[in-house]
């Protein structure tokens, strides 16, 4: 029978530890187990990104990773960005350009945005597309978006 | 998703031993679950127990040697697509890499699973329909909707092969290593995979209690030219219309060997001799590089929705072959 997992992990630096069903992804784990309700469920699938977290420094799907493989791991969500009286860079970028209207998208988008500027603190347009090409914008407000990241990235 | 277990797998001998008694569907292996995971969602495949394979040791690196290279099967996409001796020496495979799906799916995505994954026809994919993949009566691209199915080598199943990597590793001669519990053996990636006239149920020549483990891809000769090209319906990520793996060995603007290898055209990557035959030993200008597009989809049989794919696919390769004579 399948039996439920014991997961010790790190999410945004604090040591967490939840019991989960095999079949129960990392997606289903942060929002309906640890309410977590950042990362955001679009299409299930890999295509849209809104579930996008980083772990152990890797972008990733939510949706297509298993929670009980995140044992020993360490998970940044868009929880873990802000500071409690000071918003994160890309935050503030994505206000200052007005970067999102239904706001669905906008925490993959960050997380995206973020582990991008982590690797490459200085990237060029054509970076920042390709390298948020995982998520997708339903309202279709990409040349916003791309101009907060680049103006995240000239902010720090 | 149906209920499973999930057991970490501690050896590849642990792993055959569990694989050998089950047959395919019961007990299936995960490694980046990308595709998998997919499946189970639509309930297309319901195992029992998965084997996650990321727990196996020491099987998620490139090495890289004046013979060439050796990349274990849990090397993810992206370490494919960044890593620089790839990108500069085995220009096709970084470049197939790097055209797959997102930043997202790349870093957790394998070299073992992009090989084995299963094809994206909506027909497969749909858990209501038993078309002849699924051990039902009929493909029903061949009456139903085309668009994206195969032009070569179909009959009877047209799905075509959903990986950008298989034709970059077929165009070097690359060679796979499978491990079953009898032990071990290499075989060329394009003796990996098959079609669907061999057998209409899978993709390759995998027995259920084999596992992809390692890829040698032999170091191509100094005069060198690689590339891939994949047209895409859509600027963002997306599986290939067509894509063309080229290899060529050039000397000034003349071809002296060329390797052409076709995505999303076939039921398994699709080798062109026709368009290798039009190109070696040539000078390749603009005639020549048309030529060699023509001789490649001479023989190719569109279904009602995709003949599109016959220009485009004879197209690209005229495109690749002139690319790898311009500077």
């Amino acid at each position: 029978m399948a039996r439920k997992s014991h997961v010790q992990t790190t999410i945004n630096g604090e040591t967490v530890e939840f019991l989960c069903e095999p079949r129960q992804s990392l997606l289903e784990v942060l929002r309906d187990e640890l309410h977590l309700t950042g990362a955001k469920e679009g299409c299930n699938n890999g295509n849209c990104g809104a579930c996008s977290v980083i772990l152990d420094g890797r972008l990733v799907n939510s949706c297509l990773v298993l929670g009980a493989e995140i044992d020993g791991k360490s998970v940044e969500t868009i929880e873990g960005l802000a500071e409690p009286d000071k918003l994160h860079p890309i935050q503030d970028a994505f206000l200052e350009n007005a970067a999102l209207q239904c706001g669905i998208c906008t925490p993959g988008f960050i997380m995206s945005a973020k582990a991008l500027l982590d690797k490459n603190p200085n990237p060029t347009e054509h970076e920042v597309r390709y390298w948020l090409a995982g998520n997708l914008c339903r309202c279709t407000g990409y040349d916003k978006i791309v101009r907060a990241v680049l103006d995240a990235a000239a902010a720090t | 998703m149906e209920k499973f277990s999930y057991v970490n797998a501690t050896s590849l001998k642990q792993v055959t031993s569990l694989l050998s008694d089950s047959g395919w569907g019961e007990i299936m292996m995960i490694a980046g679950g990308t595709d998998l995971l997919a499946e189970l969602k639509e309930y297309i495949e319901t195992p029992k127990t998965l084997i996650n394979l990321k727990t196996l040791p020491g099987m998620d690196s490139i090495s890289a040697d004046a013979s060439g290279l050796k990349i274990g099967a849990l090397t993810t996409v992206a370490e494919i697509a960044m890593h620089p001796t790839i990108q500069h020496h085995y220009t096709v495979l970084a470049q197939a890499a790097a055209s797959v799906a997102t930043p997202q799916i790349r870093n957790v995505g394998t070299l073992g699973g992009n090989l084995c994954q299963r094809p994206r026809c909506w027909y497969y994919r749909d858990e209501t329909v038993s078309c002849l993949k699924k051990g039902g009566d009929l493909c029903y691209a061949v009456e139903g909707l085309s668009k994206y199915h195969a032009i070569f080598g179909g009959d009877p199943v047209y799905i075509v092969h959903p990986s950008d990597i298989a034709p970059a590793l077929i165009a070097l001669n690359a060679s796979i290593k499978i491990v079953g519990p009898e032990g071990e053996k290499t075989i060329k990636v394009e003796e990996f995979f098959t079609l669907p006239a061999a057998n209409p149920f899978r993709e390759n020549v995998l027995e259920p209690n084999e596992i992809v483990v390692e890829v040698h891809v032999p170091k191509p000769n100094p005069n060198t030219k690689s590339l891939y090209l994949k047209a895409r319906e859509k600027g963002a990520p997306d599986f290939a219309l067509a894509s063309v793996a080229g290899v060529f060995e050039v000397m000034g603007r003349t071809c002296q060997a060329a390797s052409i290898v076709l995505g999303g055209v076939a039921p398994a990557p699709w080798r062109s001799t026709d368009a290798e035959t039009a190109l070696t030993g040539k000078m390749i200008n603009d005639s020549v590089s048309a030529k060699a597009g023509e001789e490649a989809v001479k023989n190719a049989q569109p279904l009602n929705d995709n003949e599109y794919k016959v220009t485009l696919t004879q197209n690209l390769i005229s495109r690749a072959a002139m690319m790898a004579v311009s500077k």
